[in-house]
């Protein structure tokens, strides 16, 4: 009985913890800017402070933050897309083949993974503009996949060692080919490690700041963390908390919308049953 | 359905040691073949061989008169039972066993019918909608067994498919294999290292060690006529007794006493010095419950153990083996995969006896059915060669 207290009480605190600054930009999303200016310290909006949804609808109204939007929902999803394919087929590699250079390729993905991000800025930045890559989509895409393929590799490779070889050769004896085998058997029965790698670089590539900033000028391809920072309103000495919490909320919105909906499909212990542990 | 023709099959691994040396075994169409050895003979090997999962570094592999060496498994069309079954955990059991049909694009309406009917032969019917996971070990086998025969392969392959059950399980799919095996007539080629399944299942049995074929024979063959020590000893539960010998005459001088042997067989080993005498548990008995017109010898020896097991009694008798044989002894186990701490005679006796341990019991020993060894090649000089299926010369080198 007590240890069930300590656990709620755990609950609680960790709770807290992490969701009050979530609960306080939803509580200033609902606040009137003029609220805010004026100093606004309850949770609820006082009487007259509230702002109903009009914020969302201002934020929503705003083109710039639509395309931002937009822009993110895309380089996002491309790059999780490529990155999962890519790191699909090279893990299945590495856990079944022997070649030259494994353990290279391995540590390579390492290093990659290790490479403070921010150094890469600078030079990225001169070659997209020296190739033309500078505030497009592809720009940021290909910086977004080559920092999260080495964890998506290291990732579904441990999975793709996790299944037995009989299970393809199996496969094959009953008459399919390489290809059949691994997209009829392996890779559904890597799906939780496909999805684990896709939710990690979705994440990567929606929380990104730092490419977003750096190699974006315009709406072309400017994602949504870059382009809040870029929403000051008519005042500059008087940011729009209000607003920007609101656009704040709404970003986070797919993310939440993604994992729910990877997330069932990383079911555990999928492969229970294959063979006779 | 189609004939298997292993020719002159060698399997050399990267650092050239050979897993399979040299085998060749003709599996004739509808036959039942197995393929028995202990850990390391290469039998599962030379399985993955026939199947396309293993390359084959010389020889020829002919399935019908195919030659196969360089097709992929799936143009050999084979099917093969797994002995961690393979099942497919994502698909249910219908997909399971539908999947080879599903590959070969099979119309929905044909494979449904050809699964319902591999279910039903199997018992696998109120299974269909589960999956894999939430099966027995005993379904989990027959799906896997469903799955193979689904199609129409030209030929089953089994690699120790009854390993993972427990002992009652085991006894029921062996008898439901060779059922199925015998209605659907399909050339099967079966590895297994147990030699029970190697007697009761197989048309043929192929005895591999090391890599080399020792002997090719029907179980009967096998059990009555083997070709030497290692077939012997690993054919046969209890193993066969192997005591040291030394003839004169047709009097044959065992530690425990001397008994006399037909002539015929006495002539074949004159003149051999030091032999190794191989006599079956079942070949001895009680010299008390043994009709007096039996013919054979007795001997006394004092037991020290006695197990009785109701319908029949091993009784234990230890002796002392002589250097020579002692080392010939302890490799022949070593090959067996046993460990076995002392020489001693395993006698089977009659349940109705009543020898007990610590007796001095005379013991009758059927002379008729006495195997004599050469120590030094292992070659079985007593042999019946018209009734010992194919023996390989060059398995006796190797001994």
């Amino acid at each position: 009985m007590k240890q069930k207290i300590g656990m709620v009480v755990g609950v609680a605190l960790i709770l807290a913890w992490c969701l009050l600054p979530v609960a306080w930009i939803i509580s200033l999303s609902f606040k009137s800017q003029t609220a805010i200016t004026n100093g606004s310290p309850g949770f609820f909006p006082a009487d007259g402070a509230g702002a109903g949804w009009q914020n969302y609808q201002d934020v929503w109204d705003n083109e710039q933050f639509r395309r931002a939007i937009f822009n993110s929902i895309g380089i996002s999803l491309i790059a999780t897309a490529l990155s999962v394919i890519i790191a699909t087929l090279a893990a299945y590699a590495i856990a079944r083949l022997e070649f030259r250079g494994k353990k290279l390729v391995l540590t390579m993905a390492l290093v990659i993974a290790m490479f403070p991000v921010v150094s890469l800025v600078g030079p990225l930045f001169d070659m997209w503009r020296a190739i033309g890559l500078y505030d497009t989509w592809p720009g940021l895409i290909i910086p977004y996949m080559s920092f999260t393929l080495p964890l998506a590799i290291w990732t579904l490779s441990a999975f793709f060692r996790e299944i037995p070889w009989e299970m393809e050769q199996a496969a094959q004896v009953d008459g399919a080919t390489s290809w059949q085998a691994f997209r009829r058997v392996i890779v559904p029965l890597a799906a939780p490690g496909v999805f684990t790698a896709a939710i990690l670089t979705f994440f990567f590539a929606w929380n990104d700041f730092v490419f977003g900033i750096s190699l974006t000028s315009t709406e072309a391809a400017r994602p949504i963390p870059a382009s809040l920072s870029f929403f000051v309103g008519a005042d500059p000495f008087n940011r729009p908390a209000s607003l920007l919490a609101a656009g704040a909320v709404i970003s986070t919105i797919p993310i939440i919308v993604i994992i729910l909906i990877f997330q069932r499909k990383i079911v555990a212990g999928l492969t229970s049953g294959a063979v006779k542990g | 359905m189609a004939a298997i023709d292993m020719k002159n099959i060698v399997k050399k691994y990267g650092d050239g040691f050979p897993a399979v040396n040299d085998v060749s075994i003709d599996v004739q169409d509808g036959e039942f073949m197995i393929l028995v050895g202990p850990s390391g003979c290469g039998k599962s090997t030379l399985l993955r061989m026939i199947v396309g999962l293993e390359d084959i570094t010389s020889g020829d592999m002919m399935i019908g008169e195919k030659r196969v060496n360089d097709l992929a498994p799936r143009d050999r069309n084979l099917s093969m039972v797994f002995q961690n079954y393979a099942l497919y955990p994502h698909l249910t059991v219908y997909e399971n066993i539908a999947f080879p049909l599903r590959l070969a694009k099979t119309p929905d309406a044909e494979v449904d019918e050809k699964v319902r009917a591999a279910s039903k032969t199997l018992e696998l019917d109120e299974h269909l909608e589960r999956k894999p996971g939430n099966l027995s070990g005993g379904q989990r086998q027959r799906v896997a067994m469903g799955r193979a025969i689904v199609r129409d392969a030209d030929a089953f392959l089994f690699d120790e498919p009854l390993s993972n059950l427990d002992a009652k399980l085991r006894g029921q799919m062996r008898s439901e294999i060779a059922r199925l095996q015998k209605r659907l007539g399909i050339t099967t080629v079966y590895v297994t290292h147990d030699q029970t399944e190697a007697m009761t299942l197989g048309d043929r049995v192929a005895v591999l060690k090391r890599g080399v074929l020792q002997q090719l024979a029907t179980p009967r063959e096998l059990y009555e006529n083997p070709g030497n020590l290692f077939v012997a000893g690993f054919i046969g539960s209890p193993p066969m007794n192997f005591l040291p010998a030394t003839v004169e005459g047709t009097s044959v001088k065992l530690p425990f006493g001397s008994v006399d042997i037909p002539a015929d067989k006495a002539e074949k080993v004159q003149d051999k010095g030091l032999l190794i005498a191989g006599i079956r548990p079942g070949d001895f008995e009680d010299a008390s419950v043994v009709d007096a017109d039996r013919t054979g010898s007795t001997f006394r020896a004092k037991v020290d153990v006695v197990e009785w097991l109701g319908n029949e009694a091993y009784a234990y008798l230890p002796f002392e083996a002589p250097p020579e044989v002692q080392a010939q002894l302890q490799q022949l186990e070593r090959d067996l995969d046993g460990e076995s701490l002392r020489t001693q005679l395993v006698v089977g006796l009659d349940g109705t006896s009543r020898v007990a341990a610590g007796d001095d019991a005379e013991i009758w020993v059927n002379t008729k059915k006495i195997h004599l060894f050469d120590p030094q090649t292992g070659e079985n000089l007593t042999v019946d060669k018209e009734r010992a299926g194919r023996l390989e010369s060059r398995a006796l080198n190797s001994v």
